[in-house]
């Protein structure tokens, strides 16, 4: 056997146990989507019919998945920005020389050790409205469908706080020490200086941080399952919360046809990633 | 930014507060947990809930373990990240040697097949995924908690960036030294790439032991809970007992916190790699 | 040791004909340097003998043996990498010992080959890294070495094997100039210490000509002219081989040639440059040739046959370079510094060593005397 011929073999050798997953659980579970999007299975999962890609039509533009993609972005406006602004925050006053900088910045990326689950329950007991430490404050009340997400969304923001500080940190400490001291001989002040020069140079660090939260808020599902259940009357049940109720046979149908639409959004925004990643590296260059 | 070497001292206590504050804040709903975790529930709600311990009960953790099954969740959470981890790391580790130093034909088109696993997150194919699981019968069990995640295209990515700054020289020598493609890869690929191994690894504990999502899914049986998923019944219990729950979730972020602590150096790498350029 | 032969060798990456039937007999024991712009196939060449490269068409012999589908590691050889491929993560010791942990040795009379006991190997590699004088040094990495250091290990990895042939890619590029020039002293000696096939591959004629026994010259894949230095130097096969070696390059100018009563001469423009007639006997009248001349086979002579301008003098201590224009062309004649000084705009008065004058054929490019 040629040298050529036994690398290509050691290769796909090499790709099987990874392939075997990907098809197992990514690509197969992709086909499988459609497929029970084009039938209705019946309340024991005994029988299914054809029921044709019209109902990929109804279930887009019907009330549940409207509705989950509607609390999904509102969830997503309430976690991004004010996380990217907080994040910010912290890692430009935990970026300068000063004795002790280390434990703070230890501090401001602790929360990287929360999951979403501790973190759900770190927020429980600041907002549970029975036993809540803040639940008397109307703004992000968990007991009013009204503010119920705001307050979901703080338990979010807290959690990612960690990551978005150590992103942003390492941006900011990317930028060579010599273009803030060319701006301040160039008489910009810190307010300036910051404005003009540091926030330009880390947006393409912000803009992939952007992204990333993005998807981790079209994802949210525990936050939702361990402070509110999805309530009050619905009003924090997120696009993966009404996926992950619809595992029965007969709501599988449904629940399918609503995945294949998040994977939609979730491509798209990957795209955007993409598209701004490429465009970054021609800057680049 | 970084230069400010010579300040008036006012301002550096100025910037000292500043960050104290700052800190204060963010450590705030830990300590509140904290606080909950250890006092006696019902005193604590007739003293008004107060932002200190009332009646200090410290045998709340070790009562977690003890009445929550948290040693069971434990053990279920370790086993679980222990196997999805190695796993992660031996198929990322041999695919990307195959990306990055095999020549067969359609490489391309695999990577990119490949790296379209990362557009699929677990709460897209969440129904069919449980759905087989469940014809296997392997809900309430590790083959189903860990199947899924077996495999990584993040960790195929970034490991692959890392060989590809292995100079072609190297696995030239080392194949007239007769060594063939796996020695090679144990020999000099592996060791020379050591920290985005490292980083690589961590991250993958990480997000193994954080997971929720996924074993909410495919466990309903309170054995196979992962503690993540123990932790939802905090919600479930009385008031009277709910300051167990609470010590539970500080002692489930405390491997990860001293993880944090130890090896801060590959998490910083392993979460900003392509985040930051250089 | 070993010879290595290449019979009608061609290797073709795609549509890209690297190295193009390429015939070429190292004998055993021989320094042969294969010398050539980047990109003429002698890397590719090289790599072929190591294994590390197929071979597309013809075959490949080491030795006896008929190599084309035998492996690297089967090859007893050994190769010393432009970028020296050390292991960053591994001591000088364990570097040095890589070639001898996986392949098998014939070290006992009439056995077959086997692994080398731990033993066997630290004794070869102490003794390797004694011979290269990195004794002090077996307990660092790469990273902690000088570049002098870094190539000393890289030659001890090679020796330690006791190959049947040593290649060598560029192994001196990545010196400082002083020490490059010691260490192709250093090669020479090690040479004939180990007695055995050196391959080495370079585009520097500077290496080429201190060191080879034999120079294959290659240009677009080609083999191009083979022997030693001197030969090459004094005789080349053809302009590529005259322009590529010599420094500065040999004077090629374009003529006619004139036969005359009294002998053979050529005409450049206006000017004439008489011939040695014996020598070019077979050249009729009118045939188009190039003519060339080296540098230092020109000088100023009052009643020299060819007028050029000096356009610039370049003073290099030991001699001095005139560039001169004729025929627009430009010529460099070489001078000992201590010749009578001229300045631009000067008129020369040249005259060329009958001797050493080239005649190319201008279509084929091959050479005519």
């Amino acid at each position: 056997m040629s040298r050529r011929t036994r690398d290509a073999l050691v290769g796909y050798a090499l790709l099987v146990p990874s392939a075997v997953i990907f098809v197992w659980f990514f690509f197969y579970p992709l086909v499988r989507l459609f497929v029970m999007g084009l039938h209705q299975q019946n309340r024991t999962g005994t029988a299914e019919r054809y029921v044709g890609w019209s109902r990929f039509g109804d279930v887009l533009t019907g009330e549940q998945f409207t509705e989950g993609l509607r609390i999904s972005a509102t969830y997503v406006l309430y976690t991004v920005p004010l996380g990217l602004v907080l994040g910010v925050l912290l890692a430009v006053a935990a970026n300068r020389r000063l004795k002790g900088i280390k434990v703070f910045q230890t501090i401001f990326s602790s929360t990287i050790a929360s999951s979403v689950a501790v973190a759900s329950v770190v927020f429980f007991v600041l907002l549970n409205p029975q036993i809540g430490y803040f639940s008397s404050v109307k703004f992000f009340s968990l007991s009013d469908p009204d503010t119920a997400l705001r307050g979901v969304a703080l338990s979010s923001v807290w959690q990612n706080l960690g990551l978005t500080f150590v992103i942003v940190l390492a941006g900011l400490q990317a930028i060579p020490d010599e273009v803030d001291e060319a701006a301040t001989l160039d008489g910009y002040g810190p307010v300036r200086r910051f404005f003009r020069v540091t926030l330009p140079l880390i947006s393409p660090t912000l803009m992939f941080l952007a992204v990333v939260l993005v998807i981790f808020a079209l994802q949210a599902f525990a936050q939702a399952d361990i402070l509110t259940q999805g309530g009050p009357v619905g009003a924090t049940e997120t696009l993966v919360f009404k996926i992950f109720r619809s595992q029965q046979p007969i709501d599988q149908g449904t629940g399918s046809i609503m995945a294949l639409g998040l994977f939609g959004i979730t491509l798209l925004v990957s795209l955007a990633q993409f598209l701004l990643l490429e465009r970054r590296v021609h800057y680049g260059n | 930014m970084g230069t400010e070497l010579f300040q008036p001292t006012w301002k550096k206590v100025a910037w000292y507060a500043v960050l104290t504050a700052l800190a204060v804040v963010i450590l705030f709903p830990v300590y509140m947990t904290f606080v909950r975790a250890i006092s006696q529930p019902r005193a604590y709600v007739l003293a008004g809930q107060p932002p200190w311990p009332v009646h200090p009960e410290w045998d709340a953790f070790s009562r977690a373990f003890s009445l929550g099954d948290l040693g069971r969740k434990f053990l279920v959470s370790a086993v679980v990240t222990t196997v999805i981890v190695a796993a992660q790391l031996t198929t990322s580790t041999l695919a990307a040697y195959a990306f990055t130093f095999l020549q067969f034909p359609f490489r391309r088109l695999l990577f990119y097949v490949f790296m379209a696993t990362l557009m699929l997150p677990i709460e897209v194919t969440l129904i069919p995924n449980v759905q087989t699981i469940r014809s296997l019968d392997w809900l309430n069990s590790y083959p189903g908690l860990v199947a899924p995640f077996l495999a990584t295209a993040f960790g195929t990515f970034l490991l692959r960036q890392g060989f590809r700054g292995i100079p072609r020289d190297l696995l030239d020598a080392s194949q007239l030294d007769g060594f063939g493609h796996l020695a090679f890869l144990r020999r000099v690929a592996i060791p020379v790439t050591r920290p985005v191994v490292a980083s690589f690894a961590v991250i993958a504990f990480l997000s193994a032991w954080n997971q929720y999502t996924w074993p909410r899914a495919v466990v309903t049986e309170g054995r196979w809970e992962t503690v993540q998923i123990g932790l939802k019944t905090v919600t479930a219990t009385t008031a009277e007992q709910n300051n167990l729950g609470f010590a539970a979730a500080l002692v489930v972020a405390l491997p990860i916190l001293v993880l944090l602590i130890v090896l801060q150096r590959q998490i910083v790498r392993g979460l900003t790699a392509g985040a930051v350029k250089g | 040791m070993s010879e290595v032969a290449f019979d009608g060798v061609t290797k073709r990456f795609g549509e890209v004909t690297a190295v193009d039937q390429l015939t070429l007999d190292i004998a055993d024991g021989e320094f042969m340097v294969l010398l050539g712009p980047s990109g003429c196939g002698k890397t590719t060449a090289l790599r072929m003998i190591a294994g590390l490269e197929t071979v597309t068409e013809g075959t490949l012999r080491i030795g006896d043996r008929v190599v084309n589908d035998v492996e690297a590691k089967d090859r007893d050889i050994a190769m010393v990498f432009q970028s020296y491929a050390l292991y960053p993560h591994m001591t000088v010791a364990r570097n040095i010992e890589s070639p001898l942990v996986a392949r098998r040795f014939h070290v006992d009379a009439d056995a077959p080959p086997r692994k080398l006991t731990a033993a066997e190997r630290s004794e070869r590699v102490d003794q390797a890294a004694r011979s290269l004088g990195l004794t002090d040094l077996m307990g660092r990495k790469p990273a902690a070495l000088s570049g002098g250091q870094r190539q000393r290990v890289a030659l001890a990895r090679a020796i330690v094997a006791r190959p049947s042939a040593f290649l060598m890619d560029e192994p001196l590029s990545n010196l400082d100039a002083k020490l490059r020039a010691q260490t192709r002293i250093e090669l020479v000696e090690l040479h004939e210490r180990l007695a055995t096939t050196f391959v080495y591959v370079t585009h520097d004629q500077v290496e080429a000509m201190t060191m080879a026994d034999r120079i294959a010259v290659l240009n677009e894949g080609r083999l191009q002219q083979v022997g030693p230095p001197q030969a090459v130097y004094e005789r080349p096969h053809n302009l590529f081989v005259a322009r590529f070696i010599g420094s500065p390059p040999m004077n090629t100018v374009p003529g006619t040639v004139v036969r005359t009563d009294t002998g053979v001469a050529v005409q450049l423009g206006g000017q004439r440059i008489d011939l040695d007639p014996v020598a070019h006997e077979p050249l009729a009248d009118g045939t188009e040739v190039v003519i060339g001349v080296r540098p230092e086979h020109l000088a100023v002579d009052p009643d020299g046959q060819v007028k050029a301008q000096v356009r610039a003098v370049e003073w290099l201590g030991h001699e001095r370079l005139v560039v001169c224009d004729l025929a627009e062309h430009h010529i460099t004649v070489r001078q000992s510094s201590g010749a009578e000084p001229v300045a631009p705009g000067d008129v020369l008065a040249l005259t060329a060593d009958p001797a050493h004058v080239h005649l190319f054929d201008p279509n084929t490019t091959e050479r005519l005397n």
